[in-house]
C-alpha cells in the first residue's frame, strides 16, 4: 500500500471540501473494496478521508412511501432491520447475503454504490427497486446514477448522504456468487416496482443494467416461465478466470428464472 | 509519518505510532507482539484474522489501524481467563475443531460474534455464519461440531 495522509471527516461538508479540493484525495466508507483496492496498489490517494464517525448518516427510517437508508449504515444492520424486512423484504434478503459477516459488519450501503463495483450486489436493487441516491447536492435516480465500470454520476465534490426505496410488490434476488469473494458472478434483482416491473442485473457485465425484454414478459405473466426462454447477448459482458462471458449471459436467465419464483 | 494510535486491547489500554497505511492486523502482530490473529490471504476473503472491535467480528487485514483509534478490540489472546481455556476454545480441543490451526484463532473469533447474537444456531446457520472463514485441513465437519458444543457449553 503507498501511504497516504489519514483525515477523520467531522461532517459531510468538510469531507465534501476536502475532496472537491483534492481530485486525488479519496472517501473511506467501510473500506471493504478500497482498501483491498489499496493493497493491491491500484489506487494512490494523496489523503483518504474517514466517513465513519460522521454523524446523521446511519439511520434507517421506514414511511409509506418505503426505506430511506443513511450511506453509512453496515450491511449488517439493513439485513438485521425489521423496517427494512417489513416494507422491502427482498431488500433486507439482499443484504444478508453481501460478502460475509464480517464484511457485512463493516460495508455500508453508501460506500458499495459509489465504487459501483461491477459484481457488488446493492447497483441491482437500487435500479430494481428505483431507488433514489440523495447527496449532499442533489438527488440522483439510480437509473442515472451507475455510469459505468467503477464509474457513477457523483461529481469529485459529492457525497453520498442516503438511498430511498420506494416499496414493491413481490420482488426478489438471487445472485450465482463467487464462492470465496460471496461477489456475484451474476445476480438478477426482479421487482414490480413502483413505476413498473423492472429486471436489473449485477456482476455479469460492467455495470449494473436493466433488462428490458424480460421486464415486459414479466410484466404481462409474471412467472419463471415467463422469461425461461430469454436470453441475454454475451458480447461485451464481463470474462475472467472465474466464468466466460457466455457463461456469465446463461447465468442471468438462469438467476431470474429463480429471482421470479423466490418472489413468488 | 506515523501517527499515535490509543485504543483498548484484551481490557488494556494501549498505543502504537503507526502509519496511516498500516492495517489493524499489522498493528496487533508488528507493534503488539499479539501473533494469534493470523494473517492468511490479506484479501478479507478467509478469516483469519477475524477481531472483535466493539464487539463486533472484523477481518483485522481489511481494516486500518488508525480507524482503531478509541476503540474496544479482542483478541484470540483475551479470550481465555488466564490458564482456563473460555468453553468455545475448549469445543475446539474436545472436538478436534483443527488440525494445523491456522485458521482457527478467525474461527473462534468469528464463533464467539454468531453466539453473541445467536446463542443456539442450528447446524445449517453455523455453516452460513463461517462462509468468511476459510480452512483447508479439516473439512469444516469438527469446526462446526466445535461450534455446536461450545455453544451449548456457553448457554450453560
Amino acid at each position: 500500500m503507498y501511504n497516504f495522509e489519514y483525515r477523520k471527516a467531522g461532517s459531510v461538508d468538510e469531507a465534501a471540501g476536502i475532496v472537491g479540493s483534492d481530485e486525488d484525495a479519496k472517501l473511506l466508507a467501510g473500506g471493504m473494496t478500497y482498501i483491498p483496492t489499496l493493497k493491491q496498489r491500484l489506487a494512490s490517494p494523496t489523503t483518504v478521508v474517514d466517513l465513519n464517525g460522521v454523524g446523521g448518516l446511519d439511520g434507517i427510517s421506514a414511511d409509506g412511501n418505503g426505506v430511506t437508508i443513511g450511506a453509512m449504515v453496515r450491511h449488517a444492520a439493513v439485513a438485521a432491520s425489521a423496517d427494512v424486512a417489513a416494507a422491502i423484504p427482498a431488500l433486507a434478503d439482499l443484504a444478508s447475503h453481501i460478502g460475509d459477516p464480517q464484511v457485512r459488519n463493516r460495508g455500508t450501503l453508501g460506500g458499495s454504490i459509489a465504487n459501483n463495483d461491477p459484481a457488488a450486489d446493492y447497483p441491482a436493487a437500487l435500479v430494481g427497486l428505483g431507488a433514489t441516491v440523495q447527496t449532499n447536492k442533489r438527488a440522483i435516480a439510480a437509473d442515472d446514477f451507475f455510469t459505468g465500470l467503477f464509474e457513477t454520476a457523483l461529481d469529485q465534490d459529492e457525497v453520498v448522504t442516503s438511498v430511498s426505496f420506494p416499496r414493491a410488490g413481490k420482488a426478489a434476488y438471487m445472485k450465482f456468487p463467487n464462492p470465496a469473494s460471496r461477489y456475484a458472478i451474476a445476480g438478477v434483482f426482479v421487482a414490480q416496482a413502483a413505476d413498473g416491473v423492472r429486471v436489473a442485473v449485477t456482476g455479469a457485465g460492467p455495470c449494473v443494467f436493466r433488462v428490458g425484454e424480460m421486464e415486459a414478459a414479466l410484466a404481462a405473466n409474471w412467472s419463471a416461465d415467463a422469461v425461461a426462454g430469454i436470453g441475454i447477448p454475451a458480447d461485451g459482458l464481463n470474462e475472467d478466470i472465474h466464468a466466460s462471458a457466455e457463461y456469465r449471459a446463461h447465468l442471468v436467465t438462469v438467476m431470474a428464472k429463480r429471482a421470479v419464483a423466490k418472489a413468488g | 509519518m506515523t501517527v499515535s494510535v490509543s485504543l483498548t486491547v484484551n481490557g488494556e489500554a494501549v498505543s502504537a505510532d503507526v502509519e496511516p497505511r498500516t492495517l489493524l492486523v499489522q498493528m496487533l502482530r508488528e507493534n503488539l507482539d499479539l501473533t494469534g490473529t493470523h494473517v492468511g490471504c490479506d484479501t478479507s476473503q478467509c478469516g483469519a484474522c477475524v477481531v472483535h472491535v466493539d464487539g463486533e467480528s472484523v477481518k483485522a487485514c481489511t481494516v486500518l489501524a488508525v480507524q482503531a483509534e478509541g476503540a474496544d478490540v479482542k483478541t484470540i489472546e483475551g479470550v481465555a481467563d488466564g490458564d482456563t481455556l473460555h468453553p468455545m476454545q475448549q469445543a475446539f480441543h474436545e472436538n478436534h475443531g483443527l488440525q494445523c490451526g491456522f485458521c482457527t484463532p478467525g474461527m473462534i473469533m468469528s464463533a464467539l460474534d454468531l453466539v453473541k447474537n445467536n446463542p443456539a444456531p442450528s447446524e445449517k446457520e453455523i455453516r452460513e455464519w463461517l462462509e468468511g472463514n476459510l480452512c483447508r485441513c479439516t473439512g469444516y465437519h469438527n469446526i462446526v461440531k466445535s461450534i455446536d458444543a461450545g455453544a451449548a457449553a456457553m448457554r450453560g
